[in-house]
């Protein structure tokens, strides 16, 4: 593998090569992708409890009188359900209604943090830029920020050892300013594996901390199994609870509609950039929708691959994978309406060979 | 990584360890790896068919990629390994040994004198 100098490190990036990681370069950072394996860390978070590093993702913080405006304005979500301590899943979008990227919006009382996906990090800064108004300051402090997930049934037994804040008393997106061995921290009650017991950590970016911090959660988490899991399993687990991925199931050519996001699309509140264009969808109907299927057979599906139906074109593969859980191959696609009812039968291109899916209803667990 | 020193590799990780008239194919213990947990071999290629060098006998569907199997040589296929249908991760634990994919009879013995020994490919895998 070769790693190039530039590329930035996380502060788990001893950790990982101490455990002997598979590293990859993914979104200008040293990634882990596996330890053991995708399917039996993916299994090792369904049964018990991992701990993903997603120190990579971006980090905004919203400052100023206007901050509420701004966001309220920027993403699609309706910001005025939040008050503090309120997490929110929202997207933004352009003029156009395309999507810039998929994002959570924590609610910190006199300011907001965004966390964005890292590979749009630039894009959507830039975005955020372009679109400000008023008093409002636009703080990166994805550089400065570290990011783990702790995921998994065992996931809030593990951390309750190291913390005096009450982890069974943070609902599921809603946080808390705490500390965790000893050390600040935010403790968010979200992930992106499907488990509802799930927490994500946020903390300074500081590789002796940081380290510290890893180091008592595996301690504490010992008794359960605790795993590290890479970015591969990342992505298994949040396919079979039908997550979306920006640049996989949605990106600039689609809107929120059809991406199944109607819901974090507030078209009957305050204006966001990108609800006129979405108004129109609405109202003109669909043209396609994202819909999950099941494969018939043990063939996977990918990204990109074409679907058809009686020799038509009718879509193609947002995502594919096996399902660790299901022991079946499972996907997402766009199908253009008229062929993505509940039931149907598709037949996806994979690699020349026509193969049967049938569209299902999802999370394909749960 | 475990590169055995009698048999032969391509650029591609494959292994070919031939014994008289028969040799077995195989992807490298690098190459399993490479591609991460093994769920789905799909050998396309069938028993008695004539193969060249290079031609695509099937594919290795992995959790996150897919990989194409070429044949180190040219030659006839004589036989598939269909323990490793239900049982793919086996490729992975033991890809030199029960994890086999099929036997093909060389048909022109320059082409194995030509494949790459264990040494120069260990300096192709970085080993």
């Amino acid at each position: 593998m070769i790693i190039s100098e530039k590329m930035k490190k996380t502060g788990f990036n001893n950790v990982h090569n101490q455990l002997g990681a598979k590293l990859v370069e993914f979104a200008g950072y040293e990634m882990p992708i596996q330890y053991e394996g995708i399917i039996a860390e993916h299994k090792a978070v369904r049964e018990s409890v991992g701990v993903f590093d997603v120190s990579h993702m971006g980090e905004v913080e919203i400052h100023g009188k206007d901050a509420f405006a701004f966001v309220q304005k920027l993403t699609t979500n309706d910001v005025s359900k939040l008050s503090k301590g309120k997490i929110q899943y929202s997207s933004m979008c352009y003029e156009n209604g395309g999507m810039v990227d998929d994002l959570l919006v924590y609610h910190c009382g006199d300011y907001f943090m965004l966390v964005i996906n890292a590979s749009n990090k630039e894009k959507d800064l830039e975005w955020m830029k372009k679109n400000v108004f008023g008093d409002v300051t636009i703080n990166d402090i994805s550089d400065e920020t570290s990011l783990l997930a702790i995921q998994g049934k065992n996931s809030l037994k593990t951390l309750q050892k190291l913390t005096e804040t009450d982890l069974s008393k943070i609902e599921y997106y809603n946080f808390e300013f705490g500390k965790i061995a000893g050390e600040d921290v935010i403790i968010s009650h979200t992930g992106y594996t499907g488990e509802k017991i799930c927490f994500e950590i946020y903390m300074k970016w500081e590789e002796k901390m940081n380290e510290k911090i890893w180091n008592a959660i595996f301690e504490a988490g010992n008794e359960f199994n605790i795993r590290p899991i890479g970015l591969g399993a990342r992505d298994t687990l949040r396919l079979e609870y039908a997550f979306r991925l920006y640049g996989n199931d949605m990106d600039e050519n689609a809107n929120p509609l059809e991406a199944g996001l109607g819901w974090i699309t507030k078209i009957d509140s305050d204006d966001f950039i990108g609800k006129e264009a979405i108004l129109k969808v609405k109202n003109d109907g669909l043209k396609r929708k994202l819909v999950g299927f099941i494969i018939d057979g043990k063939m996977v599906a990918r990204h990109g691959q074409e679907v058809f139906v009686n020799d038509k074109k009718v879509g193609f593969v947002a995502s594919g994978s096996p399902s660790p859980m299901l022991g079946k191959n499972i996907g997402l696609a766009y199908v253009d309406t008229g062929f993505n009812a509940l039931g149907s039968v598709i037949e996806i291109d994979v690699r020349g060979k026509k193969i049967k899916a049938e569209i299902v209803k999802t999370p394909f667990l749960g | 990584m475990k590169i055995p020193e009698d048999i032969k590799y391509t650029n591609d990780h494959e292994y070919y360890k031939l014994d008289g008239n028969v040799g077995i194919v195989g992807i490298t213990d690098y190459a399993q790896s490479e591609l991460g947990d093994i769920i789905f071999i799909d050998i396309t290629a069938e028993i008695g068919a004539e193969v060249k060098q290079g031609e695509s006998l099937g594919s290795i569907e992995a959790v996150k990629t897919v990989s194409e199997v070429l044949s180190p040589v040219s030659g006839k296929i004589l036989e598939i390994n269909t323990a490793i249908n239900d049982n793919s991760s086996v490729v992975n634990e033991d890809p030199y040994g029960e994890g086999w994919i099929l036997k093909i009879e060389p048909s022109n013995m320059d082409e194995v004198k030509n494949l790459l020994d264990s040494k120069a490919y260990a300096e192709l895998t970085g080993a």
